[in-house]
């Protein structure tokens, strides 16, 4: 490739310039975003491993984490079975719409997480469209668990679709068509051809989406009615021992979601060496 | 249509449809439905109350100012990562992401701490008289955090995809490196760090999470949009709070088509750079 030869002298910096970009990059980096990680650790464990723990036999707390799991499990299957849908229809086919369709797809990733949260409350809300009939057969949407799970599901829609559509459109089908050719069903060339073609995409797709579906705070905050062991997820629990001035506890939940983010980064550095093109490693200067 | 031999059209065109309309659209046609009751007199008298306007002001301002901070350190940082090779070079191109990792609480509470008076930075820069925590400042520095990554990540495959050859020969020219970046290498970046300033920029103003925390929440004075909505939601001023949230849905629309089409350019020019 073209970028595969060393760079002549004449096309690099000199050293000191180097250097200086260098060291401006990482004190950046550094205070911004290894400080501030290193520092909810640091909180978390001030008092020693004990008070640490004690966090953690907290019932609001343990209710919180439980409530969080429980709208990541139904919200990551929902937008899998989504993304992976619209990325056959949007991939494979072409229609009327399309790129339209595509950035309906993208929408929920511009809008802030608490205008999501107040929509939601204005269609299941009291004075929303379905209020009085909700409550007329006894069910509850908003300041309740079904609220959560679905500004959840808002708030994580494209992840899958996005990382999908790309990869699968640059595929097309022609792999996909031999096999139908050959004499299998949709449902084997899906299983047998498209899954394994895409199923790195999926992976970084699917922990993009957990990773915000366990730690949306702005749209949940909004619909959940901060109810303690009931309506709080782990980033509201956050909040509520945060203002209770219970900062160790507070950063105790927070370092489980900041491993979380570590593990989110780490499955995506795999994936991305697994695909990256081999001349991408080829060092510059 | 492009004929094809794939099963399965009818079905996932369907479903998709079907989907983004409950998840989406219908919510979103709520939220303007909701808006119109109030009619244009009502609507415009409370989407432009003076409290109004002094949120969409800070949370504008604030959010150009930590997009501005990113095109530039992010232009830096693409630019080493991508030309520079030094120890814990790949755990830092792997750690910009945090920012999109990290939940947005767990950023506000790690942030202030750090900027509190009592802080590991706040103390210092309270002897130098700056003020961080609960002032705009903080929100700026919130807002740095939350867009960091964007102009890292539009940035860094523009460069890595660069003839190497234009630079070779803006150098046999006589260019000097300064002038080769400014001449050469940056018109080509520039459509991918615009985009990605206005990406950070657009998450910026709708941002709450990692906010709210380092803020302080005067009204008039610290108070963001988004804030403004949940606090008008606590009132039970169901209005107020729908006519702020129309406003800033039109906003996140405009912007969403402005990078659209930003990114349609960034394509084009990324296409000719790398010919």
């Amino acid at each position: 490739m073209v970028n595969a030869l060393p760079a002549s002298p004449a096309v690099r910096e000199a050293a000191p310039v180097k250097g200086l970009l260098i060291g401006v990059s990482l004190l950046f980096l550094v205070l911004f975003l290894l400080v501030p990680l290193a520092s909810v650790f640091a909180v978390a464990f001030r008092d020693g491993i004990g008070p640490y723990l004690q966090t953690f036999r907290d019932p609001d707390t343990l209710a919180s984490i439980r409530l969080s799991l429980l709208a990541t499990a139904i919200a990551l299957p929902c937008n899998t079975v989504f993304g992976i849908a619209a990325a056959w229809a949007i991939a494979k086919f072409d229609f009327f719409g399309k790129s339209l369709l595509i950035s309906l797809v993208d929408l929920p990733f511009s809008i802030s997480p608490v205008v999501a949260g107040l929509t939601y409350v204005l269609v299941f809300g009291n004075h929303g469209w379905f209020g009085e009939w909700l409550s007329a057969h006894g069910m509850q949407v908003i300041f309740a668990v079904p609220g959560i799970v679905l500004v959840t599901i808002f708030v994580t829609f494209p992840f899958v679709a996005r990382e999908l559509i790309p990869t699968m459109t640059a595929q097309g089908s022609d792999e996909e068509e031999a096999a139908l050719t050959l004499g299998a069903n949709g449902w084997q060339t899906f299983f047998k051809v498209t899954l394994p073609n895409m199923k790195w995409a999926l992976i970084y797709g699917i922990i993009l989406c957990n990773a915000r579906a366990m730690g949306e705070f702005g749209a949940v905050s909004v619909v959940s009615g901060h109810i303690r062991g009931l309506t709080n997820t782990m980033p509201l629990q956050i909040e509520v021992l945060y203002n209770d001035y219970q900062y160790v506890a507070a950063f105790a939940v927070a370092s489980l979601l900041a491993c979380l983010a570590l593990t989110t980064l780490v499955v995506k550095s795999i994936v991305e060496w697994r695909t990256a093109p081999v001349e991408k490693e080829t060092p510059w200067a | 249509m492009r004929r094809t031999i794939l099963p399965g059209f009818g079905l996932t065109l369907g479903f998709t449809v079907c989907y983004l309309s409950l998840i989406v659209l219908l919510p979103l046609t709520a939220t303007f439905a909701q808006s119109a009751k109030l009619g244009w007199h009502g609507f415009w008298q409370i989407a432009t109350a003076p409290r109004a306007m002094a949120a969409y002001e800070l949370s504008f301002g604030a959010s150009l100012l930590g997009a501005a901070i990113n095109f530039v350190m992010g232009t830096v940082v693409a630019w080493v990562l991508v030309r520079y090779r030094f120890p814990g070079h790949r755990i830092l191109d792997s750690l910009v992401d945090l920012p999109f990792a990290l939940p947005t609480a767990v950023a506000g509470i790690a942030l202030t701490t750090l900027y509190a008076p009592n802080g590991l930075f706040g103390k210092p820069l309270a002897a130098l008289g700056i003020h961080a925590a609960y002032t705009r400042l903080g929100i700026v520095i919130a807002l740095t955090f939350i867009g960091l990554p964007f102009v890292v990540r539009t940035v860094q495959p523009v460069l890595a995809e660069l003839d190497r050859e234009l630079e070779e020969a803006a150098a046999s020219l006589g260019a000097g490196r300064w002038q080769t970046f400014w001449r050469v290498i940056y018109p080509m970046i520039a459509p991918a760090a615009i985009t990605g300033f206005a990406l950070a920029f657009a998450r910026g103003v709708g941002e709450y999470g990692s906010v709210i925390f380092i803020a302080g929440n005067m009204p008039m004075r610290t108070e963001i949009a988004p804030l403004l909505i949940v606090t008008k939601l606590e009132e039970y001023d169901y209005s107020g709070a729908t006519a702020i949230a129309a406003v800033m849905l039109v906003i996140s629309f405009v912007l969403l088509a402005a990078i659209n089409t930003l990114q349609r350019w960034s394509g084009d020019r990324e296409l000719a750079a790398s010919g």
